[in-house]
């Protein structure tokens, strides 16, 4: 990119066309192919649009802010295996009480447990890596890796011995999908990331510090510690808010962060932030009119955007390497 | 005043700083020698807040580095490692402005930005504002980071290995900022040091590490002598008097 490029690629005119394409994804959405009753097919609609809006806020978000606290660009949350464990809380509930117990819950309160179970075990494997020395991310990420196969495989032991019937109910709910939006989960969830998003803003700048590195965020005056936790803790809350309205989805984090670091030409994450999640409202709601409309419901949506993401993740991975 | 106390640091069995106690002055430059392995960086980092320490104290002007707020300890020391790896994608002025975090918190004044130009124009930097950093080279990178590093204007500023990656020229136009800043700004500039030439042609203080210990610390012609240079680096070497500065000769 020549000067001249850069000086007219600036992080305003990045954010105002990813928040275009949002908002051109969001109408389209909205308006295509609407037949007979509106007052129908809006709200329908509408609560689609917000289920998947705030689910790709909530992924790009704590993806980004992962990566500024860990220091690198290609772990995500799930490498920590929060969707792991979300899997594990509903294999159990459903191996331990039954799936009709599972579908008889409120969702919200499924919800609820759900996510403070995520920020117990966050919470308990965080303080007792905590007590060790100098390199307690990397051994922490090691651990999520560790947990996360460990959970998946007692997921997988429950699923094998459970009833089949039961099966099929947990597998419903399992995988991803944006056509089973409810209205009181979403409301639950949404209040949620408002509270997350709010502390956020509060701590906009000392992310920046942050993503510069443990040691020069020392250096800066920043209680790096204090800060690893207390955003390890707002990830888990908007992991666990993405994971109960859709499901795990592994590599779309990895997809919006890393575009949103290519396409906004900040290291400010009061300009990335939005970049991403503009990113990721336009890749799940373009992504599923293009399904819906061209594909005409041929494939899920996560299936599409795992495909994509996981040869993101493979490239990333080869040309780090090759460096 | 830095006073440290019996500060040690073990990992597992091995004690890589033993016991080391010590005072830093409150101006002028101290420069830490020793050969590798010797726990000089170690003992900055410990001193720096960077590192916990296994056990012993460390006071600066009489905060005690572990309790004291890390947000004041950030205007009063600074502290540069020797690998500076940034996953963000910086340019020059970026990373020198975040030397003003601890004062503005993200929010520059005018009065920041000054000191960001100061620094930027102290380091010769000028050419190089809008570049980003992986455009650099190693010894660009460098001053970028002391760049940072000086622009958050703190009384004591530790440096480990600030010269590395610098050319002749540009070595010398660093340690003579720093006598600068000593002189004129009365700070205190700690610096761990290869080049023993140049610890004793700028320092006022040298400190002496071997084996985790603190074997020597007084004044360049005190330190710098031949007996002290095979006891501490275990090398055959001649020192001569140039201009009025004890030189070691030790290349042949």
């Amino acid at each position: 990119m020549g000067s001249d490029a850069k000086r007219i690629w600036t992080p305003a005119v990045a954010l105002t066309l990813l928040a275009g394409l949002a908002l051109l994804s969001v109408a389209l959405f909205m308006t295509v192919g609407v037949k007979g009753n509106w007052g129908f097919i809006l709200p329908f609609r509408g609560l689609k649009i917000a289920t998947m809006a705030l689910v790709g806020y909530a992924i790009a978000v704590s993806t980004v802010l992962f990566h500024t606290i860990t220091g690198n660009r290609i772990l995500t949350p799930s490498i920590m295996g929060f969707d792991a464990l979300f899997v594990l809380i509903q294999t159990s509930i459903a191996f331990f009480f039954g799936a009709t117990f599972l579908t008889g819950l409120t969702p919200s309160l499924l919800f609820l447990v759900q996510t403070a179970a995520m920020t117990v075990f966050a919470g308990l494997l965080f303080s007792w890596l905590f007590r060790g020395g100098v390199r307690e991310l990397h051994l922490m990420l090691l651990s999520g890796i560790i947990f996360g196969l460990l959970f998946r495989s007692l997921s997988s032991f429950f699923r094998r011995v459970i009833d089949p019937d039961e099966f099929l109910i947990l597998q419903d709910t399992l995988f991803a999908s944006f056509n089973r939006a409810n209205p009181e989960l979403l409301s639950v969830a949404a209040i949620l990331v408002l509270l997350v998003s709010l502390a956020a803003w509060r701590l906009r700048n000392v992310f920046d510090v942050m993503a510069l590195g443990r040691e020069t965020a020392i250096n800066l005056g920043v209680n790096h510690r204090r800060m690893v936790t207390v955003t390890l803790a707002m990830v888990t809350v908007l992991v666990s808010v993405s994971t109960a309205l859709v499901g795990p989805v592994t590599f779309f984090g990895l997809l919006v962060a890393n575009l949103a670091y290519m396409l906004v030409p900040s290291h400010r994450h009061i300009l990335v932030l939005p970049g991403a999640a503009f990113l990721a409202v336009t890749c799940l709601v373009g992504g599923q009119l293009f399904l819906e409309r061209v594909l005409s419901y041929g494939s899920a949506l996560s299936i599409v955007i795992e495909f994509a993401g996981g040869i993101v993740f493979i490239m990333m991975i080869v040309m780090r390497g090759a460096r | 005043m830095i006073e440290v106390s019996n500060v040690t640091k073990s990992y597992g069995g091995s004690e890589v700083v033993r016991g080391v106690t010590s005072s830093l002055p409150a101006n002028g430059v101290t420069s830490i020698i020793g050969p590798n392995g010797a726990g000089k960086s170690t003992f900055l980092s410990m001193i720096s807040r960077l590192l916990p320490m296994s056990s012993g104290q460390v006071t600066v002007d009489g905060m005690d580095i572990l309790t004291a707020d890390g947000d004041a300890m950030a205007k009063k020391l600074s502290i540069l490692r020797q690998d500076n790896h940034l996953t963000a994608r910086l340019t020059v002025r970026d990373l020198v402005a975040f030397g003003r975090y601890p004062h503005s918190k993200g929010r520059p004044t005018s009065e920041d930005l000054a000191h960001v130009e100061r620094s930027i124009s102290y380091l010769g930097l000028d050419n190089l504002t809008h570049r980003f950093l992986d455009e650099l080279s190693g010894g660009q990178r460098q001053r970028a980071f002391i760049a940072m590093v000086l622009c958050q204007d703190t009384k004591y500023v530790l440096l480990d290995e600030p010269l590395n990656n610098l050319d002749m020229k540009h070595a010398v136009a660093m340690m003579q900022l720093f006598r600068r800043a000593a002189d004129e700004l009365s700070k205190s500039v700690v610096l761990v040091l290869h080049d023993i030439n140049f610890a004793s042609c700028y320092s006022d203080l040298i400190i002496a590490m071997r084996d985790g210990k603190l074997v020597r610390q007084g004044a360049p012609a005190e330190i710098v002598t031949t007996a002290n240079i095979q006891e501490v680096f275990d090398l055959e070497a001649r020192v001569e008097i140039v201009e009025g500065r004890s030189i070691v000769h030790f290349y042949l």
